[in-house]
């Protein structure tokens, strides 16, 4: 399917099937090439070697009882690290739930993940949410939750507003191949092309919906296709190319900034775990499926570039993953022993001021008795 | 002092802060070139141009959903869902986001929208023109919900809500729209939240309703008078938090209470009342605890003023209570 829709300035290359930089054969193709900088190539590189090692690390210790979940984002680094890299630090993200990989990149400090999939008393969110529902303010971080494609509805308001209000952000929603069958992937598109607004669009195609494939999501035969419905431009992208995925954002968000209106970007990419630890995909599909995914590995197509260009080596590589491992080994031990949060917090924030039901309910649950067996 | 409808004082209220606060955005159907299908945004777009009172697609999901982008961004948006009948394509966004984003993110956000909605019957709409849905919206925490019965109250609890940091649902009896005069100050002023109002005193029977039944509840406080009976009746005016202070204090002086709302009996807000009175005031109370409602039936069309808990249904009660 061709990208559609008002003219841009698109390269000719996503006129064609699906945007790549990476051949098949490994080689980068110097027409689509986004010729970053070395500095920029070891920081997208070394950001998705975090979000990779650092899924390891969550999942090992939700497999050991010291965490009660884990939503990963494995195989999906480029479509994460990738996009979230084309933004500016003044523009802002509306995540899912998968891409904590970006949220560090962004400042998100790696404490506060920790502590809040730990869910205790420095966590952000104050220990209310799951594990991976936190949000950042300060980094231009909005607020997670579980219902699918809320985000895409609420990021075209945000859009409207830097619209409204003349200011030169960007806003980029992430969701994924589930979300586009929700009711906000519907509305969010609508308002967000009727308005015009400044905003891009970000659908990583990663296959699955828990256990529901994408030939049982739609009847479409693409998801940048939906687009066209609403007036909106849709590019698909290889998403385990970190150069095409970044390419592909920056365009999208430069046409956001021009006033130019969203663009939808489908990320063709694969779930090469579980939907979180409490799935196994196993149930529902095998290794045949997943094999080819594996040599499309987003980290080992990058890696061997950084290799060629003498800016990256084996020894620099295993001194990355020593200091992630020692870094996190440190957030660990400092979340373990940070307490949970407080009982009083927990009427806290449900309005600005505690109305005098919460009061009473508070003194209530402090004076009551406590649970009998430690959870 | 000019006399308002409702209609003219909700305008009234939305004019005078968009002057004053230029992060207010009202957007809804058909709020914008022909001022909302009651005329409560008449005149704004032509005040305020495109850019601050929008037209928007028929989605009441988009519209909450982008309110709440927008607050986020540091706006202020005023949303009007047409009908309160159409507003459960938006609850999703109003239940698990609106009502929990301060909460959920630790306090690091807040989203700061007002939803104003018409409710109500008696204006034969059918079952998706009349009703009256607060109970839904009551039992989610982190929402305020508003039911202003007149005109003073509807302008100046607006005004008040536009200033409370808290996301509110405004709920705006359709019935009475017009039906309501009163004399509305001009310029800038605000009614207290979660403070309810005595509109009649009395020492026999409390009589609690909110939005276009204080008049029936009104009515029959007058013919109960005929009958040696008197009523204290209260206005609510904020639903959620309710002003159980003022509740409590007529009920402990009358020793008996009965609710009045539109909305249907079973899960009802009455429910809730008079559980919090028996929870607070029990062994004041001289009689059962009463309520005059909606039937456990969607609303009808041809029989509506069967349905409504109107003064010839609240009497009988009133009077059986107060006897008991």
């Amino acid at each position: 399917m061709t990208a559609l829709g008002p003219r841009s300035s698109l390269p000719p290359a996503i006129t064609s099937d699906v945007f790549r930089v990476f051949r098949d054969d490994g080689s980068i193709d110097e027409h689509t090439d986004p010729q970053l900088s070395n500095e920029d190539l070891i920081f997208i590189y070394t950001h998705m070697a975090q979000t990779r090692r650092l899924d390891e690390r969550f999942i090992s210790l939700q497999r050991q009882g010291r965490v009660a979940f884990h939503v990963g984002s494995l195989g999906e680094e480029a479509s994460i690290i990738g996009s979230a890299f084309a933004l500016r630090p003044a523009d802002w993200i509306f995540p899912c739930y998968r891409e904590f990989g970006a949220a560090l990149m962004r400042g998100f400090p790696l404490q506060r993940l920790v502590d809040n999939v730990f869910g205790n008393s420095a966590d952000v969110v104050k220990g209310r949410q799951m594990p991976h529902h936190y949000t950042h303010r300060a980094t231009g971080w909005a607020s997670i939750s579980s219902p699918v494609g809320t985000q895409i509805t609420q990021a075209a308001g945000y859009a409207w507003g830097s619209k409204i209000k003349h200011e030169d952000v960007v806003t980029l929603v992430y969701f994924g191949d589930g979300s586009t069958s929700s009711i906000d992937f519907h509305s969010g598109l609508n308002f967000a092309a009727v308005q015009k607004v400044p905003l891009v669009l970000f659908c990583r195609n990663n296959g699955w919906a828990i256990s529901v494939p994408t030939c049982r999501q739609t009847a479409s035969a693409t998801f940048a296709e939906k687009g066209l419905a609403y007036g909106i431009p849709g590019i698909r992208v290889d998403g385990n190319d970190a150069l095409a995925v970044f390419s592909v954002t920056r365009t999208a968000a430069r046409r956001a900034a021009q006033g130019l209106g969203p663009t939808l970007i489908e990320a063709i990419t694969y779930r090469m775990g579980g939907h979180s630890t409490s799935d196994d995909p196993n149930c529902y599909r095998c290794s045949a499926d997943i094999e080819p995914w594996a040599q499309a590995d987003p980290l080992e197509r990058l890696l061997p570039v950084l290799v060629a260009k003498g800016i990256w080596d084996k020894d620099r590589d295993a001194a990355l993953y020593a200091s992630i491992d020692e870094t996190f080994k440190e957030c660990v031990a400092q979340a373990e022993v940070t307490p949970p949060p407080s009982l009083e917090t927990m009427f806290d924030d449900v309005y600005e001021k505690l109305p005098w039901h919460l009061v009473e309910q508070r003194a209530e649950l402090l004076a009551g008795p406590r649970p009998s067996t430690g959870r | 002092m000019p006399q308002l409808t409702i209609v003219q004082a909700i305008n009234d209220a939305l004019k005078v802060s968009m002057r004053d606060d230029q992060r207010i955005i009202v957007l809804g159907e058909d709020v914008g070139k022909v001022g909302g299908v009651f005329r409560v945004t008449a005149g704004l777009q032509a005040e305020f141009g495109e850019d601050r009172v929008i037209d928007t697609p028929l989605s009441e999901n988009g519209i909450v959903g982008t309110a709440i982008g927008l607050a986020l961004n540091g706006l202020l948006p005023i949303a009007e869902i047409q009908f309160s009948d159409f507003i459960f394509p938006a609850y999703d966004q109003i239940i698990n986001e609106l009502a929990k984003y301060r909460y959920r993110s630790g306090g690091d956000h807040s989203t700061k929208v007002v939803i104003r909605t018409p409710v109500g019957g008696g204006i034969r709409g059918g079952h998706y023109h009349s009703q009256h849905p607060e109970a839904a919206f009551i039992q989610v925490p982190g929402l305020k919900v508003l039911c202003p019965s007149n005109p003073y109250d509807a302008k100046g609890m607006l005004l008040a809500a536009i200033e409370d940091p808290d996301p509110i649902l405004f709920l705006e009896p359709k019935r009475v729209y017009r039906a309501a005069k009163g004399e509305v100050p001009e310029g800038s002023y605000t009614v207290p939240l979660e403070s309810a109002r005595i509109v009649r005193e009395g020492s026999d029977v409390t009589v609690v309703a909110y939005g276009a039944m204080v008049y029936e509840a009104l009515d029959a406080a007058k013919r109960a008078s005929d009958e040696g009976v008197e009523c204290e009746v209260i206005d609510l005016r904020t639903l959620w938090p309710v002003d159980i202070a003022m509740i409590l204090q007529s009920v402990k002086k009358t020793g008996r209470i009965v609710v009045v709302h539109e909305a249907p009996r079973t899960g009802g807000f009455a429910g809730e009342l008079i559980t919090l009175v028996a929870e607070k005031a029990f062994f004041h109370l001289e009689a059962p605890p009463a309520r005059v409602t909606g039937f456990d039936t969607p609303f009808p069309y041809a029989l509506e003023m069967e349905y409504l808990p109107l003064s010839h249904r609240i009497l009988p009660v009133v009077l059986q209570t107060a006897r008991a």
